[in-house]
């Protein structure tokens, strides 16, 4: 696979390969990535950009959706529970 | 965000999948000036995703090389979140983005429509172009459990797919019965091209038993889906499984056709046979005229950008083989048609809006979309209804027709720019309300 580059996902580093989407990098990190309104835990489902579920903070701006975000090296991720 | 970017551009054309690759390449190639925005950070749309460790697909490589020859500017990363006559508001993450057009080219494409049922807001229950998506996104799948579920085509694409990718397909769920697929099968007799690729992707997935008449009835699982229960209607079972990959064919993307007073029937873009909208100077191609496949989305879109850059003569010469992949528009529509029983899956405390968490019960003490928004807050979160309004549509046989600007959520940048969208020459006045 491709180079290898490091992103942190809540304050962790997380070793990914590049081209990797942040959607699958804090999947594979957390298993979820937010929770609801009332407090369920939610992965993506769309997988394309239209149903919001896979939204986390990334470098400081909140609701990026991390499915159409491709991991750069250096990247802060926060997913919603830890907020 | 560095400022505001702008563009003038003869034709714009909005969503970089087939047609619109199509439509730009067209344009580009009749001597227009041409400005392509997609939101994805890669040209090719659903279908022509690479990412990760794919293999290129051949003909995604001759159009995007065809693309690439012309002088097109391509804006990936891109979300279009507003139009208006002669304009588009657009954002990456870097920039704000206005495109200033002669003629516009909406190639939007589809989304997949999802129904609630119980557990289907577990993590790991995904689309089944969702899960493809993810994957080519690089998540590994490799001795995976999934299974597939829902209708369409594209079932049988993803279990292909993901099959060569190392994943172990539990099994194909196709909730249409045998006959009116057999029917289909008919239809497809005329197109061997079609028959070839269902064949080839019948035998990448040939490990995976393909149930017709089989639908899910519930995700089951703690903190991810550990199984699903699937009915093919006299009995039940339950499959083990590490992601359930669920969708029910496609619904077109209509919010930026709404935006701009392009007349819709029967849920998809009213066109001529020019792809002419019923706004002037605006176009349409691809799954929002139809949901008809890949070869009708290139074809349309050819159409619409050699009309776009005023080269009718070569657009001309492409309706008669518009006219064959036509066909298969109405043929999908019969074959796909959801059976009644999946309306009746959602239990009273099952989700009904993921965003705002509207269960299914205060859904239905309604009687209209706007009812229930107004008092359930249903279809008001970040997706904007596109996951439960479509449900709606298609459960609640509910009227759903959002669209009101921004047709996405934007930086407050974005949104005080709209304020300001009185000052384009153009355009008139602020979004409205309601």
């Amino acid at each position: 696979m491709a180079e290898r580059i490091t992103v942190q996902i809540n304050g962790q580093p997380c070793d990914v390969p590049a081209g990797m989407s942040v959607a699958v990098a804090v999947m594979l990190a957390e298993g979820t990535s937010r929770l609801s309104v009332s407090g369920q835990p939610r992965g993506p489902l769309c997988g394309m950009g239209t149903c919001f579920e896979c939204r986390v903070e990334i470098d400081g701006r909140a609701q990026r959706r991390s499915c159409q975000t491709l991991c750069r090296s250096g990247m802060e991720i926060v997913t919603h529970e830890r907020r | 965000m560095n400022g505001v970017n702008e563009k003038v551009c003869d034709v714009a054309v909005v969503g970089a999948g087939p047609a619109g690759i199509a439509a730009a390449s067209a344009a580009a190639e009749a001597g227009a000036s041409v400005v392509l925005l997609d939101d994805n950070p890669a040209p090719g749309g659903q279908i022509w995703r690479g990412g990760v460790g794919m293999g290129d697909h051949p003909e995604a490589t001759r159009w995007l090389e065809r693309l690439n020859a012309g002088r097109t500017t391509i804006l990936s990363g891109t979300r279009v979140y507003h139009a208006e006559s002669g304009a588009l508001w657009a954002e990456s993450d870097e920039q704000e983005q206005r495109v200033r057009f002669g003629r516009l080219v909406l190639a939007t494409g589809a989304r997949e429509l999802f129904l609630p049922f119980p557990g289907w807001t577990l993590p790991n229950v995904v689309g089944a172009g969702g899960l493809q998506a993810l994957v080519k996104s690089g998540l590994p799948i490799e001795n995976k459990r999934v299974m597939v579920a829902g209708t369409g085509p594209l079932l049988l694409a993803v279990a292909a797919c993901l099959s060569e990718k190392g994943a172990q397909i539990a099994c194909i769920c196709e909730q249409a019965p045998l006959a009116r697929l057999g029917r289909f099968a008919m239809t497809l007799a005329a197109f061997p091209g079609k028959l070839r690729e269902g064949a080839r992707l019948r035998l990448a997935a040939r490990k995976a038993p393909y149930r017709t008449g089989c639908w899910p009835v519930a995700a089951l699982g703690k903190e991810r889906v550990e199984a699903v229960r699937v009915s093919q209607g006299s009995h039940e079972r339950e499959i083990a499984c590490d992601y359930l990959a669920c969708g029910f064919h496609l619904v077109p993307n209509l919010e930026l056709p709404r935006l701009l007073n392009c007349r819709v029937a029967a849920g998809y873009v009213e066109v001529d046979e020019w792809q002419q909208t019923s706004a002037p100077g605006v176009y349409c191609a691809g799954e929002p005229t139809g949901i008809g496949g890949v070869e009708l989305s290139l074809v349309e879109g050819q159409i619409a950008g050699y009309t776009a850059a005023r080269r009718e003569e070569a657009a001309k010469r492409l309706f008669a083989q518009r006219a064959r992949y036509r066909k298969l528009v109405p043929a999908m529509q019969e074959a796909f048609r959801l059976r009644p029983e999946l309306a009746t899956l959602a239990k009273p405390d099952t989700i009904f809006c993921r965003c705002e968490d509207v269960p299914f019960e205060r859904m239905q003490e309604h009687h209209s979309w706007k009812a229930a928004k107004l008092h359930t807050r249903c279809g008001m979160g970040p997706c904007q209804g596109r996951v439960c309004g479509a449900a709606a549509e298609h459960l609640l046989r509910w009227a759903v027709s959002t669209a009101r600007p921004p047709v996405f959520p934007v930086s407050c940048a974005g949104l005080a720019s709209l304020g300001r969208a009185g000052d384009s020459p153009e355009s008139s006045g602020p979004p409205s309300g309601g």
